[in-house]
């Protein structure tokens, strides 16, 4: 018994200072690809050219993440032969047009149902580290439920199979006022390598109204928790990608 | 002395012809009528054949079958070729004889429509016959599905089977929507009150048709979807797919390539196995023990991320190479940092060992006998914890592993505690491998793109779940014309009955945990 507490100290602190202070340790965000100029437009092309996810496009001799939102983190860009410029940040999450933040009154308190849709396994598991210590979401107030009744906020994952949307939806119809969507990773956004099929609807958003999406395949744990505080008002969103 | 299971094959039943070598590289194939199937599989289950997958393919007017069976000692595959003519849509199923077969048959049954006759269950399986109406057969070659046409005629509410017939028994439905952070599932608990008599489990509620969409996509495009069947072995889904196609273009990978593929597989098992530790930790509310392995776990997880690019690996392998080259040094400062990461694992393990409050939650919970886990064909961690010594690493070994020395960790108890103690046995095993791989000095080839080639192939990686089985047929114009993913977690959860019968409520997330099986993996 007292071996483990002696461990547990032993540990000392392991947790990030987000989201007071950036966290930039190696290997905590697989980043995203920015905007990057070229030398001429054929090259530009042929660098937009290589997402299989039409996430980017070309501009004259520039290319453009035209939809961060589509990008499956492949890597062909970054690994193209004039490789596009790598961006290592995570504050990823926008709040969608006509959806506001939960009141004040969340600030310190919110309460999370998370929903597989038909997700991998990965974007699960980033979600799963968020209670680690590393991550903490407990010392920002934020707690996973089990039940739909206690949730703020509908965290959800996967492409929104054709047979979970029914659950989805119900869960979503139990959830008392005011309440919000986050949809998390590529796949709930777009349906990602899915895409829209007759087993996968193509995005949360077929189903329940969403308001902050955050992309990724998987984003990582340090985006979702950006979701979690934009949500609330306590971070912004990200802004138009430069 | 070996047994050659062919040459017993072709004497017991005059009737099957060998096929010429190359059709399915690198089977061996024998041509079968739908007749003699019964005979013919229970011939080379009994001449120490492993059942593996139907490999089902829509071929105009007429399905054909391949029964893929691997010797259990020893290298080799061997396929049974069916095919059914024309109107012919029924052979006799196999199920009653080889359990393994159950799921393959109704699989089979649901997106193709073929009907095995005798089979004791057939319908509601990938599918949901509340949402589709019969004879959909989505897998049908130039069928494309419109889902506002495919609805059922009426609404069919489902009911489930129930075998408990008791007074005061009742089905308790647990999901598919759970506490927690939990993978989409619906679990019945049939019970009488106190115990739970038998946990019957319906899935595919995450069923993203994988098999379905990446057909006549390239090769490249197909690899996303493969990745993201299951992205917690992503790397090692990769790895079958690119063998299958690189045997398909008679491409031969450099011995440094594929020795960095392996010290990544090695990671990601690493990184699994840790995973899996987490999770049976929470499922008994050990919080400090929990958090010790969210510590490893998120470690590891940075560790890959700076390594190859991704925390889950993904993109690292692709057929023809590997995207991505750490140099030598950056391997042995990775393999150092592992070392440091892999001493607080350590420390949790002899914790928990010496913890009885908490080997009391998991010893004797969700036995699965070893007659039971090899009449099942289970595989993986999962099966070696019940006395299973098959790791297709070793038993049909692929390179670099053929050169590598391991030990291959089993216990005889079969219960959570036996598969918690292979879990960490395995993880030091994979760390031993890293640590001889990156020994080696790895200067690979950059990737290659691969000239479009027609043909089939098979490609086999033993996943941090156990066996990934991929069958690959390419157009040759370079595009899938048909993908089939024999993925560990869908062997394995057939056999999730066996750990869950007569156990009591509050052990239904530990059996769970320490059966480490992933819905997305079996559902695809």
């Amino acid at each position: 018994m007292s071996a483990w507490i002696l461990q547990g100290i032993e540990t000392g602190v392991k947790t990030t200072r987000y989201p007071d202070k950036t966290d930039d340790s190696p290997g905590v965000t697989p980043g995203f690809p920015g905007t990057t100029e070229l030398n001429e437009p054929h090259a530009a092309q042929a660098l937009a050219a290589t997402c299989p996810m039409s996430a980017l496009a070309s501009e004259g001799s520039r290319v453009l993440v035209a939809d961060r939102g589509l990008c499956v983190h492949c890597f062909r860009c970054a690994r193209n032969e004039t490789p596009i410029a790598w961006r290592d940040d995570v504050e990823w999450a926008t709040l969608n047009e006509g959806s506001d933040v939960l009141a004040h009154g969340f600030a310190r308190s919110l309460h999370v149902l998370v929903v597989d849709a038909g997700d991998c396994g990965a974007c699960l598991s980033e979600v799963a580290q968020l209670a680690g210590p590393y991550y903490n979401a407990h010392r920002l107030g934020i707690f996973v439920t089990p039940t739909p009744r206690h949730a703020d906020v509908m965290l959800v994952v996967g492409p929104m199979t054709d047979h979970m949307a029914e659950a989805a939806r119900r869960c979503y119809d139990a959830m008392p006022d005011p309440k919000r969507v986050v949809a998390v990773g590529a796949c709930a956004i777009s349906g990602g390598v899915f895409g829209r099929t007759f087993a996968s609807l193509g995005g949360v958003a077929s189903v329940v109204p969403v308001d902050v999406t955050v992309p990724g395949c998987p984003p990582p744990p340090l985006a979702i928790l950006h979701a979690l505080l934009v949500v609330t008002g306590r971070r912004v969103p990200a802004g138009i990608v430069p | 002395m070996m047994r050659d299971p062919l040459r017993e094959l072709l004497i017991r039943n005059p009737v099957l012809r060998q096929r010429d070598a190359g059709v399915v590289s690198p089977l061996t194939l024998v041509d079968c009528p739908s007749s003699a199937i019964h005979d013919a599989c229970l011939a080379l289950s009994s001449a120490g054949c492993s059942f593996s997958s139907i490999i089902a393919e829509g071929v105009p007017n007429r399905v054909q079958l391949l029964y893929l069976f691997r010797l259990r000692h020893g290298a080799g595959w061997y396929g049974l070729l069916v095919q059914l003519q024309d109107d012919a849509i029924s052979l006799p199923s196999i199920a009653t004889v080889l359990p393994a077969a159950d799921w393959h048959e109704r699989e089979v049954e649901d997106l193709f429509g073929v009907i095995f006759e005798g089979h004791p269950r057939l319908g509601d399986f990938v599918l949901h016959d509340q949402r589709w109406r019969e004879q959909l057969m989505p897998m049908t070659p130039g069928v494309e599905v419109i889902a506002e046409e495919a609805r059922p005629p009426h609404s069919r509410p489902w009911t489930p089977q129930r075998l408990v017939e008791a007074p005061g028994g009742f089905t308790m439905p647990v999901g598919p929507v759970y506490s927690g952070v939990a993978e989409s599932g619906l679990f019945l608990l049939e019970t009488l009150g106190e115990d739970v008599i038998r946990a019957f489990p319906r899935l595919f509620y995450k069923y993203r048709a994988i098999e379905k969409i990446v057909e006549g996509q390239s090769t490249a495009d197909a690899l996303l979807r493969v990745e993201r069947c299951s992205g917690t072995s992503a790397l090692a889904h990769a790895w079958a797919f690119a063998q299958a196609v690189e045997r398909i273009c008679g491409f031969i990978v450099d011995d440094d390539t594929v020795a960095l593929r392996a010290f990544f597989a090695e990671l990601e098992r690493y990184r699994h196995h840790v995973a899996t530790i987490r999770e049976i930790c929470e499922s008994t509310s050990t919080l400090v023990a929990t958090s010790q392995a969210a510590i490893v776990e998120e470690e590891v997880l940075r560790l890959c991320g700076e390594l190859g690019g991704h925390r889950y690996l993904f993109g690292v392998v692709v057929p023809g190479g590997i995207a991505v080259r750490p140099s030598p040094d950056t391997l042995q400062k990775a393999l150092k940092r592992l070392h440091v990461i892999d001493a607080r694992l350590r420390k949790l393990q002899r914790l928990l060992w010496y913890s009885s409050s908490f080997r009391d939650r998991i010893e004797e919970v969700g036995i699965i006998a070893p007659s039971a886990a090899a009449s099942h064909g289970l595989v993986g961690p999962l099966a070696r914890a019940s006395a299973a010594t098959e790791d297709l690493r070793a038993t049909q070994p692929y390179s670099p592993y053929d050169k590598c020395s391991f030990q291959i960790p089993s216990q005889v108890e079969g219960d959570g505690y036996a598969r918690l103690g292979v879990l960490f046995a395995e993880a030091e095993q994979s760390l031993v491998l890293m640590g001889e791989l990156a020994g080696r000095e790895l200067f690979p080839a950059p990737a290659q793109t691969l000239v479009p080639a027609a043909g089939a192939a098979l490609g086999w990686v033993e996943a941090p779940r156990g066996a990934a089985i991929i069958f690959v047929r390419v157009h040759k114009n370079g595009t899938i014309e048909r993908l089939r993913l024999t993925t560990p977690s869908f062997t394995n959860w057939r056999g999730f009955y066996l750990a869950t019968e007569r156990f009591a409520f509050q052990d239904f997330p530990i059996i769970l945990a320490t059966l480490d099986l992933s819905i997305a993996e079996n559902d695809r």
